[in-house]
């Protein structure tokens, strides 16, 4: 039996590695500093998943995270990932 | 001139919280108190007592003896008194106890080797270097604690340890002996400052032992004023009769120690100064009665000063007291646009406005400064309380000196005129619950003493007139008032955020109004058409019809449309639409009863204007005027209300309880249908009895029951209803009202002349009161309807006595429910706006928070301002549909 994938749980949105090319323009956009951005921890088990695909995820990286909204339908958001 | 400081000048990096050490309380100490006692015969303070003049001066005339200043001069200094014996601070019991597990009761070590306090304290400092918060810190330091608390032998010396126990509020015991304050002084004194960091404590500012008290700080008299009353009595500060207390009591223990008085007389002494420091403290102590005023006023204390609603905080810090504003009664006047307010003229010449003097309005201000304070004559004109010169000197203005001060007003002064017709001012009406309840109001002064505004701004202050108070703030600056006029006025505020849709809007009368000016659309003379209209600003009557005899009449709904905006195109159903009249078929503008709405460039062609098209929160006419921009949408209201106040005005409209009477063969029905659901609710009673009942699925047996005969009740309260709707038409004026939605509903009426129904406690049939009954007049276990609150008579023929009772538990649930709901609300909603007070949406729509944190990448993730919504949807189709294509999209949507 294959590990569990918490990505594919219907509750679970959509989570991406943002590669560092596009972080900085990312950023620029948002226009904030990458501290002002909601967290995610380096324990969470969404990274945990994530590394089996992108290899070792660096804590100051910026996940992607496309998720459902009652509102706007589907938002993009952004968190960075920091020590726990 | 004030200065102005835009941006921060000031920020805060860093706070620190020490303790005083007793050196340091002795230190900053102007005087060593001595004697309980204030003030001589002469009524001179007394030396080294509680208003020693080292400690500051309250009365004028006398210098401080510590600064030589004078009453406003001195900030105050503190006194201290020396205890004769320590007592434990009560802020601090959670800490000492905590200590005391924590450490060693032979060498005073915290009880962890040498290597695990290595690890720990790495632990603080790796926490510490990643900018932990205090409270994360605090974590660290408990989770210590709890390990060095539970270790049984000290891993340092090897003595045995005693558990120790809290004796609420200050007493500490060792396997049930009492510690004396004096022995857990010395405990916590042998804590060496190496182990302080793993308590939470910084050595360098604070010491454990300093939680013990050996010395206490008086504060200064400024902090507890002697209050002189007007007959020249004297009267003292909380604050100064509990330190009263404590020098008395230290003063008896001091002796008797001294005089080697017996251990147990010491003992209680010492106990009672370890009480009055306590309720010095804090007079709300668990465990411990408060100290009391000899009244039987419980003393307000240091915590109680700080503490709640009206303590400093909350009273004196988040909130104050503001000058230029009013309070006081209101009342309605329907002649006033929304955005206006009625002012009395009393305080419009109490309120004034700072108006700065250019060459420009030089000769104007003189003339209004010319006028003194209490201008005469019919009419209301400004006249001006103060000038304040270029040197920032305030002159009043008199009736003598008015003359004069005109004379010398200069460019430069500022001239405080009285309040005048359109001046901007914030209106408020506590609670003040959400952004509608201040809203900008251009001011009218009117005669007479209460503020007066237009009906229909009543729902978003959820004003009524019953006696409500309200309050008007005058803005003092341009600034203010720009924004007031650009963002605050009533007319900016028509559509809520809460929903999207219009808050304020036609309510009441102006609803029946509207529903009796259009309904079948009636006919009306031209002098009754003239007098309707002399209440609005038109001077053109619409082009007349002419009946059979030549006479000149006009249509109910061409008045309507004189008020509606050129250009609009709309179609919905009134609020009287009743399926069943068309068979669930609608038939548009066929409709019999005249209940579909049709609206072509600003004519109203056919239906009803009832609630779904002017009422507050639901008038969907209303909702797409109030998005063609505020100032139609001001004039639309504007004008409703004051059609509608003339229409009802000129036909007259009244309601009385013979709305309610129905013929006596309908009373009979009623009665018939009752009884036989009474009848049916015994059968299942009997059904239940024999056990012949079915259980529904999931529920009991009595559930079941208890459902069933709800249901059947129910069903006979519909069916009363329905027969006396029968006999109430739509010419009956409470029914125009429950129909057009602009008071009551169907139900109620056909409680009045039908049947009350059930009465319910917590959704249930009530059951409680007495031992298997609800009253002493039914059999025990009597499950029928009539036993169980089952209400059969109507309001208008009178309740039994047992049904009375039952009504009264009924509606004493809904009272209880609003106390309730109340309460607890605005505790949330304190909760609420305390979190979220310092969020803004920033220029690019983030939803971020003082230091630029995101908390939301797009405000409500679809950056939609609710008020600028279609209900909360960012584009309605049928409106944009409609305003392309006009009639053609309308009617290819009714099918
Ligand atoms: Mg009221
Ligand atoms: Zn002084
Ligand atoms: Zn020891
Ligand atoms: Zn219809």
């Amino acid at each position: 039996m294959g590990k569990f994938n918490v990505l594919e749980h219907e509750l679970v949105p959509e989570h991406y590695l943002v590669s560092e090319d596009e972080e900085e323009e990312i950023l620029k956009q948002l226009g904030v500093k990458k501290e002002q951005l909601p967290k995610i921890k380096k324990s969470d088990a969404v990274l945990r998943v994530l590394e089996r695909k992108y290899g070792h995820i660096p804590v100051g990286s910026l996940i992607k995270i496309v998720r459902k909204s009652p509102t706007a339908g589907r938002i993009v958001v952004y968190r960075v990932v920091v020590r726990d | 001139m004030m200065k102005r400081a835009f941006g921060l000048t000031k920020r805060i990096n860093s706070i620190k919280f020490a303790l005083l050490s007793p050196e340091e309380i002795r230190k900053m100490s102007a005087v060593k108190v001595i004697t309980a006692d204030t003030y001589d015969d002469d009524g001179f303070p007394i030396e080294k007592g509680l208003m020693d003049l080292h400690m500051g001066v309250i009365e004028p005339g006398l210098r401080c003896k510590t600064c030589g200043g004078k009453v406003d001069e001195c900030p105050g200094h503190f006194g201290h008194i020396e205890l004769a014996m320590p007592v434990i601070h009560v802020g601090f019991v959670k800490n000492i106890k905590n200590y005391l597990d924590a450490t060693c009761r032979e060498c005073g070590r915290i009880k962890l080797k040498d290597d695990e306090i290595e690890i720990y304290k790495q632990k603080i400092e790796e926490a510490k270097k990643m900018g932990a918060s205090p409270i994360q810190l605090l974590l660290i330091n408990k989770k210590i604690i709890d390990e060095a608390a539970s270790r049984p032998i000290c891993p340092h010396c090897g003595a045995e340890q005693k558990k120790i126990t809290l004796d609420k509020p200050t007493t500490f015991r060792e396997e049930g002996r009492k510690l004396t304050p004096k022995e857990i002084r010395e405990r916590l004194e042998k804590i060496p400052d190496e182990d302080l960091p793993l308590l939470g404590i910084n050595p360098e500012t604070a010491r454990p032992e300093w939680m013990v008290l050996t010395v206490l700080p008086v504060p200064p008299v400024n902090v507890r004023p002697t209050i002189t009353l007007e007959t020249g009595e004297r009267s003292e500060d909380d604050l100064t009769h509990k330190l009263v207390d404590i020098i008395r009591i230290n003063q008896r223990l001091r002796e008797n120690r001294d005089s080697g008085a017996p251990q147990l007389i010491i003992e209680d002494l010492w106990e009672l100064l370890q009480y009055h420091v306590t309720t010095y403290f804090d007079n709300q102590t668990s465990g411990i009665p408060p100290a009391r005023h000899r009244s039987g006023r419980p003393l307000k204390t240091l915590v109680q000063r700080l503490k709640g609603k009206e303590g400093r905080f909350r009273s004196n810090l988040s909130g104050k007291r503001v000058n230029f504003s009013s309070r006081t009664v209101i009342s309605p006047e329907p002649f006033l646009s929304i955005n206006e307010v009625g002012v009395p003229e009393a305080a419009a010449r109490e309120l004034t406005v700072p108006i700065a003097v250019t060459a420009h309005n030089i000769e104007k201000m003189r003339e209004i400064v010319r006028r003194g304070p209490h201008p005469q004559g019919d009419k209301y004109i400004p006249g001006a309380n103060y000038v304040i010169r270029n040197d920032g000197r305030r002159i009043k203005i008199t009736e003598r000196n008015a003359e004069d001060v005109a004379k010398k007003l200069e460019i430069g002064w500022i001239v405080e005129r009285h309040l005048t017709n359109g001046d901007i001012v914030l209106f408020n009406r506590q609670p003040s619950l959400h952004r509608m309840s201040m809203m900008g109001h251009l001011v009218r002064v009117l005669p007479d003493r209460t503020f007066r505004f237009n009906l229909a701004v009543c729902p978003p202050y959820n004003a009524d007139f019953d006696g409500d108070e309200m309050n008007l703030h005058v803005l003092q600056s341009e600034e203010a008032r720009a924004e007031a006029k650009i963002l605050m006025l009533v007319q900016e505020h028509i559509l809520s955020p809460r929903f999207g849709g219009p808050i304020i809007g036609g309510l009441h009368d102006h609803i029946t109004a509207m529903f009796l000016l259009t309904y079948q659309n009636p006919k009306f003379s031209r002098e009754e058409a003239l007098h309707i209209l002399s209440y609005l600003n038109y001077d053109k009557l619409p082009e007349p019809h002419r009946d059979e005899n030549g006479n000149e009449f006009y249509y109910g709904k061409d008045l309507f449309s004189l008020i509606l905006p050129k250009g609009l195109n709309m179609e919905f159903k009134s609020k009287i639409c009743d399926p069943t009249v068309c068979n669930h078929k609608c038939v548009y503008e066929k409709c019999p009863i005249d209940a579909y709405v049709i609206i072509r460039d600003g004519k109203l062609i056919a239906g009803t204007i009832d609630e779904n098209a002017i009422g507050s929160m639901k008038g969907k006419l209303l909702d797409r005027i109030a998005k063609m921009g505020s100032d139609i949408a001001r004039k639309f209201i504007d004008d409703l209300t004051r059609l509608a106040i003339g229409v009802i005005s000129y036909r007259g409209f009244t309601s009385g309880i013979d709305d309610e009477d129905i013929p006596e063969e309908a009373l009979i029905q009623i009665h018939e249908i009752i009884q036989e659901s009474i009848k049916k609710a015994d059968e299942l009673i009997e059904l239940y009895k024999q056990g012949l009942l079915q259980p529904a699925p999931g529920r009991s047996l009595e559930e079941t029951l208890e459902m069933e005969i709800m249901r059947v009740l129910a069903h006979a309260r519909d069916e009363a209803g329905k027969i006396a709707s029968r006999h109430l038409g739509l010419e009956n004026p409470s029914v125009i009202m429950a129909r057009s939605g602009a008071r009551a509903s169907m139900l109620n009426l056909s409680q009045m002349a039908g049947s009350i129904g059930q009465q319910s406690v917590r959704g249930q049939r009530l059951h409680r009161g007495y031992q298997d009954r609800t009253l002493p007049h039914f059999k025990r276990g009597d499950l029928g309807a009539k036993a169980r609150g089952f209400v059969e008579s109507s309001y208008k023929k009178g309740l039994s006595p047992t049904e009375y009772f039952f009504h009264s538990m009924g509606g004493r649930e809904g009272l209880v429910d609003t106390a309730v709901r109340t309460s607890r609300s605005g505790y949330m909603q304190r909760r609420l706006i305390n979190a979220l007070e310092d969020l803004k949406v920033d220029e690019d729509r983030k939803v971020v928070d003082t230091a630029g944190n995101v908390v939301q990448f797009l405000y409500g993730e679809d950056g939609v301002d609710p008020t600028r919504s279609s209900g909360g949807e960012n584009i309605n189709m049928e409106e944009v549909l409609t305003e392309v294509l006009g009639e053609k999209y309308l009617l290819r949507r009714r099918k």
